[in-house]
């Protein structure tokens, strides 16, 4: 098996599972709307780790993975900054961010 | 163990640790300020394989922009003094039991899988040839996706400032 320094792909693999997956676990327990964010942003992170470690092993050779994770940081600007529009927009009518109060889409 | 060996056992702590603080912290602005350290760390990971150019931006952009952004609506709508109230204990179960469901079942397929490692001389990672790169339409070019993601910033800054602009006629 190859290893880079020491380190073989699937630590890094594993890694980004675990970060994936407690990522999935905020966006399930937690109720308000810029934690949600949050862990949307955590998801995107740990995609990026994927792309670069896959670039890393196995097409060192290549620029691929690199440019896919930098056009997922660029979609992730983008969509931080229309998330964040959109919820303070949200806080304007209904003085709450919690999903659970905000419940009408019509205003 | 190598120095190596022990950078990466400590930038896998402070991703895997700080991000639990951030999905459970009580307190939204210390989630936003874990949420800081994972993503620094993360930029520690792309050092560590040699990717300076990706770091940098992982920096400005994810840690300089997104959580600068992330904190001003925090200080915009939230209280921050107040905590979180508990989240029920079935909620907090079954969400644990979906995402170690997951994490299970990926490392297993993960650990099981033989990666098709080659043996090629790694490219030259320097910023003439990345920019080279993004702007060459040829082999090896990358100016599609480099327009399209131009646009879309383009389309989603005229979007948030739409958004977020006081409508005049319709003040309650």
């Amino acid at each position: 098996m190859m290893t880079l320094n020491g380190i073989p792909l699937s630590y890094f693999l594993i890694l980004s599972t675990i970060m994936f997956f407690v990522g999935i676990y905020g966006f399930l327990t937690r109720r308000n709307l810029i934690t949600i964010l949050m862990s949307v942003e955590l998801i995107l992170n740990s995609v990026n780790i994927n792309f670069v470690a896959f670039n890393k092993f196995l097409h060192p050779d290549k620029f691929e993975g690199q440019f896919f994770a930098l056009i997922v940081i660029a979609v992730a600007a983008a969509e931080a900054a229309v998330a964040i529009a959109i919820i303070i927009n949200i806080y304007r009518h209904f003085t709450t961010i919690n999903v659970e109060d905000v419940d009408e889409m019509k205003y | 163990m190598e120095q190596n060996q022990i950078m990466f056992a400590i930038l896998g702590a402070v991703i895997v640790l700080f991000s639990i603080l951030t999905v459970t912290s009580r307190r939204i602005l210390r989630a936003a300020v874990f949420l800081l350290f994972v993503l620094v760390a993360t930029a520690g990971i792309y050092f560590w394989l040699n990717y300076q150019f990706l770091a940098a931006v992982q920096l400005t952009v994810y840690a300089g922009g997104i959580v600068v952004l992330i904190i001003f609506s925090i200080l915009l709508t939230s209280n921050i003094s107040e905590k979180f109230e508990k989240v029920e204990l079935r909620k907090i179960a079954f969400s644990a039991l979906a995402a170690l469901a997951g994490i299970i079942l990926c490392i297993a397929t993960i650990l099981q899988t033989d990666f098709l490692l080659r043996e090629v001389t790694p490219a030259e990672i320097d910023m003439k040839a990345i920019g080279r790169s993004l702007l060459n339409y040829g082999e090896n070019g990358y100016a599609l996706p480099f327009e399209v993601i131009s646009v879309l910033l383009l389309a989603a800054m005229i979007a948030a400032i739409v958004i977020a602009k006081k409508s005049k006629t319709r003040e309650l």
